[in-house]
């Protein structure tokens, strides 16, 4: 997965689900905030429990409101791509 | 028997090529005389018809079959009004009846005349067209600069800003020359040397609500050449109320984002429309997080891409063979650029229209009246960032007062900008610690520099305009006494300058390079 611009590009390997919680892009989001989110500002990334306004969250290739946005159950080889929406000119 | 038939036709073959080649001389001169001598009247010419190897019949088919695309020869217009061309002349109406295009324009638009996704069709298409481009800069000059070229008949060039040297390296259609000049007007010189049988419709002023949906009602496509979510969230919302298909682009850095919307462009409520800029993005994103091309800087080409890809894209709107078919299913898609990645490009299939949004969907809450009213207020909609005002009084200090303090074995300075602009410029023993966002992280990052909290010396930070600079001396005093044993938080004494290296150069020291 990516998190652009300076894209990094992460390969994540979940076992089973912990707690029994769907492994879904929810779920994705949450991990990757408590565990890589350096950053302190978890608003430039989360806001209100979901991913924050500018960010496109990309699911293969395709805007995540064509899949289901966050309840998409995360499938084997899946590529998530995050994507700070650009407004420069 | 052969041979004779065939040296006849030869004959004849030539005839007819000098006949054609001295009525196109005959043109050229008229063209020639109009270009300098604007203010003559034309010549007259003989009364007969002009001799040509062309047989009449032939004449005569080409033009039913192209009736429906020469009904509105805007170039023709134009260089009428403009004095080029007064009352035609016999010969020269008998040219244009003739062939639909003018003859210099076979020759300057031959190159894309003979490909199929073009053809006779499509050039009479885009003569006949009416692009509007909001934004003059690193988008809005290489996409003006290649509609011009094709013979997009009218460009609309819309900027209230003025060109500044800093905008030289991406924004090409500006030169040195026309610094301080209105970025629309300044485009216009450039692109009228280009190709003058375009003609510039300039618009000195932002954009505005009240406006916006009046002036792209008079255009067939728009191209957003804007730079903040402000002006495209109005722009969309325009395009959806004028009906009219929008090409959108944006750049930061090494990136570059593209999307057509609106396209096809249906009236709000009908959702075989394409989505537009709210349905994408509902809600706009936090001012916090909106990156300039000052602030964050932008590569020349990275912008001429995206600006070029949206004169592409406004071609294939203008020449499509057919309009888009209401019965097919809109497939949108944005095509992301990243400059250093592998691959460059990738294309990802973006939503439809949304059920809900504001301004496109049968339950828009969204008119042409709340735009025309002025009661929409989009920099309220985006949210202004607000600048950073967080330390105490005492804890600033002027840049001329700095430079008037001693520094040595007295004092600190710690430089947070990034190491590519302390790359720049530094101030001699000025430390680079550059902020991250997260006090912890950044306090620790300038122990490992050996920055020694504990001295008891001043503390100074600095930033390029006097915000980091703040949250960086902020980090200190809130930071500090709970990792420090023993020390108190008094021991740690630090100021931000105001204004930072911006304050430098234009109180202290005017050689501070102005990046
Ligand atoms: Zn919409």
């Amino acid at each position: 997965m990516e998190k652009t611009a300076n894209p990094i590009t992460l390969q994540v390997e979940f076992t089973t689900d912990t707690k029994g919680q769907p492994s879904n892009v929810a779920f994705l989001t949450t991990w990757l905030c408590d565990h890589l989110m350096k950053d302190p500002r978890k608003e430039m990334f989360v806001l209100e429990g979901s991913v924050r306004p500018g960010v496109l969250v990309l699911i293969n290739d395709a805007d995540w409101e064509l899949e289901g946005e966050e309840k998409y159950e995360l499938q084997s080889g899946d590529e998530i791509v995050f994507v700070s929406t650009l407004h420069g000119g | 028997m052969d041979d004779l038939t065939e040296a006849s036709n030869h004959i004849h073959t030539l005839r007819a090529q000098i006949a054609a080649t001295e009525t196109q001389l005959g043109t050229l001169k008229l063209q020639l005389q109009q270009a300098e001598h604007p203010s003559l009247p034309p010549t007259t010419e003989p009364l007969s018809p002009p001799q040509t190897g062309i047989p009449a019949e032939w004449t005569n088919a080409t033009l039913p079959a192209l009736q429906e695309n020469v009904q509105r020869d805007i170039a023709q217009r134009l260089r009428q009004e403009r004095g080029l061309e007064d009352a035609p002349t016999i010969q020269a109406a008998s040219q244009r009846r003739r062939w639909p295009l003018a003859t210099h324009e076979y020759s300057r638009y031959g190159r894309q005349l003979i490909m199929p996704e073009i053809g006779l069709r499509g050039q009479l298409h885009l003569k006949n067209a009416r692009v509007l481009i909001v934004g003059l800069g690193g988008l809005g000059c290489p996409a003006a600069a290649y509609l011009a070229g094709a013979g997009v008949g009218t460009l609309g060039l819309v900027d209230g800003d003025t060109v500044e040297e800093s905008n030289l390296h991406r924004q090409l259609a500006h030169a040195t020359a026309r610094v301080g000049w209105n970025k629309a007007e300044s485009a216009k010189a450039y692109l009228s040397s280009l190709n003058g049988n375009v003609r510039y419709d300039v618009y000195k002023c932002h954009l505005r609500p009240e406006s916006a949906v009046e002036y792209f009602g008079d255009y067939d496509v728009v191209l957003d050449c804007t730079d903040h979510p402000t002006s495209r969230y109005l722009i969309s919302d325009a395009c959806v109320l004028a009906g009219k298909p929008l090409v959108s682009a944006s750049a930061l850095k090494t990136e570059g984002q593209l999307i057509v919307l609106n396209n096809p462009p249906a009236p709000p409520g009908d959702a075989t429309g394409g989505p537009c800029y709210r349905c994408i993005f509902p809600k706009p994103p936090p001012a916090a997080s909106v990156l300039s091309c000052g602030e964050g800087g932008i590569l020349g080409p990275v912008v001429g891409v995206m600006g070029v890809l949206q004169a592409l894209e406004a071609i294939k709107i203008i020449t499509a063979a057919k309009p888009m078919a209401t019965d097919d299913p809109v497939k949108p898609t944005m095509l992301m650029f990243s400059a250093y990645s592998n691959p460059q490009f990738r294309s990802v299939r973006m939503r439809a229209r949304r059920a809900g949004c504001a301004i496109c969907s049968s339950e828009a809450t969204l008119t042409a009246q709340s735009l025309t009213s002025g009661s929409l207020d989009y920099v309220a909609f985006c949210g202004a960032q607000a600048s950073v005002d967080i330390v105490a009084p005492e804890q600033r200090v002027s840049a001329t007062t700095f430079s008037r303090l001693p520094m040595g074995d007295n004092g600190v300075l710690i430089d947070v900008r990034d190491e590519t602009q302390f790359g720049i410029c530094a101030l001699r023993e000025s430390v680079n610690v550059p902020w991250t966002g997260s006090a912890e992280r950044w306090v620790q990052s300038a122990r490992d520099v050996g920055v020694d909290f504990e001295d008891g010396r001043q503390m100074f930070t600095v930033c390029r305009f006097g915000n980091d600079s703040q949250l960086a001396a902020r980090a200190i005093t809130e930071t500090l006494p709970s990792t420090i044993n023993g020390a108190s938080a008094k021991n740690v004494r630090v100021k931000h300058i105001e204004g930072g290296f911006e304050a430098w150069r234009k109180e202290v020291d005017p050689t501070w390079p102005d990046y």
